[in-house]
């Protein structure tokens, strides 16, 4: 079997491990990548890009079919699913084609095949030239993390993944959609807005309940003008005898005519398969634990992205990436980030940085309506809040909810990691006319002397 | 819910300001009624001042060390609770502006001290350390952890600046055992007793021009009583020389009224006192306090020795009261072991007298025929030279020093 060592071994090549591994080559380290399917991971080719694609087709024909009131009339407009597939896969294609020539570019070896760990610094690689045997000094287990699947509705047949409902070539008639999280909201309004009858049944009282109700609630507003039929405190029971979906609502059953039922119930780590069990891990319910260099409980083992828990995003596993690689290089790298910002694409946008309203915290809320910029985009839906330390006013958490409000996440999470105060922000000039004003304003606000509310 | 100030309320009679020596509480912290939120300080007594409402505290009226007037704002309070008294009710006031801000360009005009609500709040204990990224990535680097660094920038943020300041001072205090020149000056705020007793010292020593007269006492007999007196004591508290010492000065005084005296030198009088109330002065972790060991001419020694030690207990632990602390008429210092061959001890005023006692050791005396060796200690005694002349000043000592050296004399109605 062919044998070769290098200092930094990471299985898989999602943003975590494709991250970590260009940023141990660029400080020098010899670095070995193994991914089973293509570099990019979960989100370049089946989450984050091609849902994004998918959502950004779905408003381009939604644009076109809806009413307005800016006197363009459309007619006989038509979507070719199959060119829009197409579409999406040329961005993926070239995504990760890119993101191969950076690896190759900060010399990283990326080899094709399924990993196995024989043990801490061993593992072998499956490649189609034949078994290899690696031995490293330092290992990243970077092997993210799949749909969850149900066990009364397993996948398979009309019942899908998030993976097929972004590669369906028709728009189905109907979609029921199990979950009110982000990923079942965002393909769920995107296939109600490509003209699919959308049910989305969740059992809790609300859709994205880790969120409070006034940030969510401008989102289940648009569902409904979409027609979506929003069933929450329901409980999905199972696949009817005609191919449906069996709900239970308070008790009483019932069923929802689906073409396709997409489950989107959340993400489960990738722990088995591969040998991970051999190092016997201390692991955090199902996720390895890691400290805030990601180190495991093995020396030398380290772990990155959905394989560690919440929030499973890819920036989070990138910025995981290359504190290992630092850490690794011998640089004094750690997570202290003081925020992970979340972005859900649904529509409106929704955007969550740092501490949530709390008793302890003050907060200022500014609506979009009275931004000039979310009127002339005929979206006034939604808001920008700040939530501070009445004391100090430091700002400790910043929310968005609007039409392009993922866009303010950059100057939100520069805010807080920064520490800055209410003041900061308040004396900061935001151009006009953008939504970011709505920034600048929130801060006024907090201050007791907003200008345009 | 709406804020309302507590008011430094009125600590003793007479004191119209106090200095403001702990805060028990921070901004944002909540407390409950009769919470203590607040220590301070009055001549010699230090006072609690508990919160009138529960809440929660939204401003502090002061920095440590700062003195504010009886009635003045002490924090500012955000609560609900009704105003339960009419004492209370005067600490409403009409409603604060709706947003006070900290920053607000026009200030409330506060010319001497810092307004109520105080310019830049510093993070709270146990709070997180706010800092950039890159002063992050800086603090790494060094080594350190972020909460070691003190924060100047708003909202208590460490900045670039800080962290330099920090590792020059790191680097400095590191090169402190080798034998390179040292630089640097630390600064240490002279506050709370510290603060007093300068302010006594100073106006102790400028206006009262002192006279010392320092003798040497033949202990020895005063010593073997003392012994005696102990090994038959039982239950009793242990004697110590300050209860023989204080009865040799109680009875001196019985000739000697004019040292038993308070010297009011604005009204030009002075006030011969019949009781003897000697203050004893102690030291403290805080420093010099003085507890007053009430009618001393009227305790038996082992009274007086209890009532000693129950003084210098509450005074090294901070509970004597206010009047455990005033109304002497004469005191007494010694440092016991330490107590030096003579000292100039500084009047404690008004009194006219300070009675320093001195190291009590062994030393050879002449007794006409040869050396023998007898328990010598100096006495160090100061009195007011605009009062007391020197010759009665010599009496004086010279009579305590027969006392002591035959100690039946201050037993025995002679």
């Amino acid at each position: 079997m062919d044998t070769q060592h290098c200092q930094l071994l990471i299985i898989g090549g999602g943003p975590g491990g494709y991250v970590c591994a260009i940023r141990a080559g660029q400080l020098g380290l010899k670095t070995i990548l193994v991914e089973a399917a293509h570099v990019g991971g979960t989100c370049l080719n089946v989450g984050c890009i091609p849902s994004k694609a998918l959502i950004h087709a779905a408003n381009a024909f939604h644009a076109q079919t809806a009413p307005n009131d800016l006197g363009i009339v459309s007619e006989n407009v038509r979507i070719d699913t199959a060119q829009t597939q197409a579409w999406k896969n040329s961005i993926v294609a070239g995504l990760t084609q890119g993101v191969s020539g950076l690896l190759k570019r900060s010399n990283v070896t990326v080899m094709t095949g399924h990993a196995t760990i024989l043990d801490g610094k061993t593992v072998r690689a499956d490649t189609q030239d034949g078994p290899c045997r690696i031995t490293c000094d330092a290992l990243v287990v970077a092997t993210g993390a799949r749909p969850t699947e149900l066990s009364d509705l397993p996948f398979g047949g009309n019942v899908i993944s998030s993976t097929e409902a972004l590669s369906l070539s028709t728009v189905p008639k109907t979609l029921a959609v199990v979950g009110g999280g982000y990923i079942g909201l965002e393909i769920g309004t995107a296939m109600a807005k490509l003209g699919s009858n959308v049910t989305i049944v969740e059992a809790s009282d609300r859709v994205l309940p880790q969120y409070d109700a006034a940030l969510t609630r401008p989102v289940t507003a648009r569902l409904s003008a979409l027609g979506v039929d929003l069933r929450v405190s329901t409980k999905a029971c199972g696949l009817s005898h005609s191919g449906d979906l069996e709900i239970e609502d308070h008790g009483s059953k019932s069923d929802i005519p689906a073409d396709y039922i997409l489950v989107a119930v959340g993400r489960t780590p990738v722990t088995q398969g591969f040998g991970l069990e051999n190092l016997m891990l201390t692991m955090a319910g199902p996720y390895i634990a890691v400290d805030h260099v990601c180190a495991t409980s093995m020396r030398g083992v380290f772990a990155i992205g959905d394989v560690t828990g919440d929030p499973m995003l890819a920036h989070r596993a990138m910025a995981q990436g290359v504190i290992v690689a630092e850490h690794v290089a011998g640089l004094a790298s750690r997570w202290d980030k003081r925020a992970v910002p979340a972005v859900c694409f649904t529509d409106p946008e929704l955007v969550v940085v740092g501490d949530l309203p709390s008793d302890d915290m003050a907060t200022a809320v500014f609506p979009f309506a009275a931004n000039g910029r979310a009127l002339t985009m005929e979206r006034t839906d939604g808001f920008v809040r700040a939530v501070y330390d009445p004391a100090t006013e430091a700002i400790t958490g910043l929310q968005a909810v609007g039409m392009g409000a993922s866009e303010l996440s950059g100057e939100f999470a520069v805010a807080i990691e920064m520490c800055a105060t209410l003041r900061d922000v308040s004396d900061t000039i935001h151009a006009h006319p953008t939504l970011g004003e709505a920034v600048q304003e929130v801060a006024h606000l907090g201050l007791g002397h907003a200008l345009h509310i | 819910m709406p804020k309302r100030p507590i008011k430094l309320p009125d600590v003793g009679e007479g004191v119209t300001e106090a200095e403001l020596v702990t805060w028990h509480v921070e901004i944002g912290d909540v407390v409950r009624e009769d919470d203590v939120i607040a220590e301070v300080m009055t001549d010699k007594a230090t006072v609690e001042i508990p919160s009138l409402f529960d809440g929660k505290i939204v401003a502090l009226g002061g920095e440590i060390g700062e003195v504010l007037a009886i009635g003045a704002d002490l924090v500012e309070i955000e609560t609900d609770a009704d105003v339960p008294s009419a004492q209370a009710a005067e600490q409403t006031r009409s409603d604060p502006p709706p947003n006070p801000k900290l920053d607000d360009p026009t200030p409330p005009v506060a010319p001497s001290r810092p307004s109520a609500a105080p310019l830049r709040p510093h993070r709270s204990e146990g709070g997180p350390a706010l800092a950039s990224p890159a002063v992050r990535a800086r603090v790494r680097e060094a080594g350190l952890e972020l909460r070691q660094i003190p924060g100047t920038g708003p909202a208590g943020r460490i900045t670039r600046a800080d962290v330099d300041a920090y590792l020059s001072l790191a680097s400095a205090s590191s090169v402190q055992s080798t034998t390179a020149r040292r630089t640097g000056v630390e600064e240490i705020k002279v506050i709370g007793l510290r603060r007093k007793i300068a302010e006594r010292m100073t106006a102790a020593n400028a206006r009262i021009p002192h006279i010392t007269v320092v003798e040497e006492v033949d202990v020895t007999a005063l010593e073997d009583l003392r012994a005696k007196m102990n090994a038959t004591r039982a239950e009793k508290p242990k004697l110590t020389l300050l209860p023989l010492i204080s009865a040799a000065l109680c009875r001196a005084l019985t000739d000697h009224p004019d040292m038993n005296a308070h010297f009011d030198d604005e009204a030009g009088v002075i006030r011969r006192h019949g009781p003897v109330h000697i203050g004893i002065a102690t030291a403290t972790e805080a420093g010099l306090v003085v507890p007053v060991l009430r009618h001393a001419e009227a305790l038996s020694l082992f009274d007086c020795a209890g009532e000693i030690a129950r003084l210098s207990t509450a005074a090294r632990t901070g509970q004597a009261t206010r009047e455990e602390l005033t109304g002497s008429t004469i005191t007494i210092t010694s440092l016991g072991p330490l107590g030096a061959i003579a000292t100039t001890p500084i009047i404690n005023p008004p009194e006219v007298v300070i009675l320093g006692i001195n190291r009590m050791e062994t030393r050879p005396h002449w007794d006409g025929q040869g050396f023998v060796p007898r328990l010598k200690m100096n006495l160090s005694a100061s009195f007011d030279h605009r009062v007391i002349d020197g010759w009665n000043a010599a009496v004086f000592v010279e009579r305590v020093k027969a006392l002591l050296e035959t100690p039946a004399l201050i037993f025995v109605d002679a």
